[in-house]
């Protein structure tokens, strides 16, 4: 079988999504460590429509997209499926997949900014964080995907995970324990999973980087 | 066990028309249900509770939401007929690629050309037509993005060109002009009949587009 390469980034969520996704099939890869600011000519040649990790190589085939990748892996190494086999089933999986890729924005976008713009992105956020405590198919299970981590949780993980260094570096507090029972229950759950619990960047260095990255972002902002 | 198969939409819907042209080239019967999106029936809101949205298939008494994912499900439910994903695992990822690229930019794309004017208009065009020329890059000098088979990615990007002619005229510019091989490829899906019964006639989509203007500028 060909081998397989995954371009990846330590502080990167979505790089993360595929790691787990990898290690929970138990699938061998070679991990590339790109340097963001210098992305290698490699990087640009696998994924010229966005230019950005995570891409994962199979032999000689560039796949882009931290969800589509994840498809790609549950597609082609079934074992320790990450989907049901029921169609309905499926398309509630990912449907839940889709509406936290379109909704999570918000919460790069608490960390990116200030102000006004800052308390918009922070109220969609907890909207999200409220829908998914409401309606989320994880109701009484320990994961979304009942006793084992499926892709609902594999995609949700990169956010949740991220969220609480992001709010320390931005001060903007997102995730109400209180008011979130069941996803504060999932998020301790799937943290203390080992394969989660081995894959995940130091906190501390990570709130280093994110507050380095958001300095230097706000500050070129406003020198505009 | 009879099967009922309900589609919940609104004819201008570029997410309701892919799941149109699906079900159409599955040949499956449907009951096509127009909502009115200022009094959303009972049926649309417990079916779809989290969004509220169209389209919404209901198969069975059973709710599937959001179009790419509804045609995925039609693809893996109706077997038989016209296959829409490969069955390639890295030829499906390419698809899937695709189609997202199709779902992050059409749309809201789309909507900055028609919504905005003078220099932000132009800025807009001019991102517009950078995202249907890579789209072009990608389609090459194959008949469909599904290569010789019509499939997900054509289902996925069909829909707006519906929405061509409303866009030229508003922001003065010519598609086919900028994109021939994109234009013919429409055309050609256009003489499937599930895509041309499910589209709507682009002058009488470009009337309704102006009528919701002037309803929202009031």
């Amino acid at each position: 079988m060909d081998g397989v390469k995954l371009h990846a980034f330590w502080a990167s969520p979505f790089s993360a999504r595929v790691i787990w996704a990898l290690k929970i099939k138990g699938i061998p890869f070679e991990h590339i460590e790109e340097d963001l600011p210098n992305k290698s000519a490699l990087l640009l040649q696998y994924n010229p429509v966005h230019k950005k990790i995570p891409v994962l190589v199979h032999g000689p085939r560039p796949v882009c997209e931290s969800m589509v990748i994840v498809e790609y892996l549950e597609e082609t190494w079934p074992q320790h499926p990450l989907l049901p086999t029921d169609p309905h089933k499926r398309a509630v999986a990912r449907f839940w997949v889709k509406f936290i890729e379109d909704k999570s924005p918000n919460v790069w976008m608490v960390y990116r900014t200030v102000g006004e713009e800052q308390e918009k992105a922070r109220r969609d956020s907890s909207e999200m964080l409220s829908i998914l405590e409401e309606h989320g198919p994880n109701k009484g299970k320990k994961f979304f995907g009942g006793d084992s981590i499926n892709i609902v949780d594999i995609a949700f993980g990169g956010v949740a995970l991220w969220m609480g260094a992001m709010e320390e570096v931005s001060g903007c507090k997102m995730f109400d324990a209180a008011k979130l029972p069941r996803l504060n229950a999932w998020i301790a759950n799937f943290k203390s999973s080992p394969v989660i619990a081995e894959n995940l960047p130091d906190r501390g260095k990570l709130c280093d980087h994110l507050a380095r990255l958001r300095e230097k972002r706000l500050s070129s902002s406003t020198s505009k | 066990m009879a099967e009922e198969v309900i589609l919940l939409d609104t004819w201008p819907s570029p997410f309701g028309m892919r799941v149109r042209v699906a079900l159409r080239e599955k040949g499956v019967v449907f009951d096509l249900r127009e909502e009115d999106l200022s009094n959303k029936s009972p049926l649309l809101l417990k079916m779809n509770p989290v969004h509220k949205k169209i389209p919404v298939l209901i198969h069975n008494g059973k709710p599937v939401s959001e179009s790419l994912i509804i045609v995925q499900y039609i693809d893996a439910t109706w077997v038989r007929q016209s296959p829409l994903l490969p069955s390639d695992p890295y030829e499906h990822a390419r698809a899937r690629f695709w189609a997202d690229y199709v779902d992050k930019k059409m749309y809201s794309g789309g909507r900055m050309v028609w919504l905005s004017t003078g220099e932000a208009q132009e800025v807009a065009k001019k991102e517009f037509i950078e995202c249907l020329k890579v789209l072009e890059g990608e389609l090459g000098d194959r008949a469909y993005f599904g290569g010789g088979r019509f499939g997900y990615v054509d289902v996925s990007l069909i829909p707006f060109y519906s929405y061509f002619y409303a866009l030229e005229a508003s922001a003065n510019f010519s598609v086919a002009e900028e994109c021939p091989k994109l234009v013919a490829w429409a055309k050609r899906c256009m003489q499937r009949e599930s895509v041309a019964k499910s589209l709507p006639d682009q002058y009488k989509l470009y009337d309704h587009m102006l009528e919701r203007k002037k309803i929202q500028e009031q």
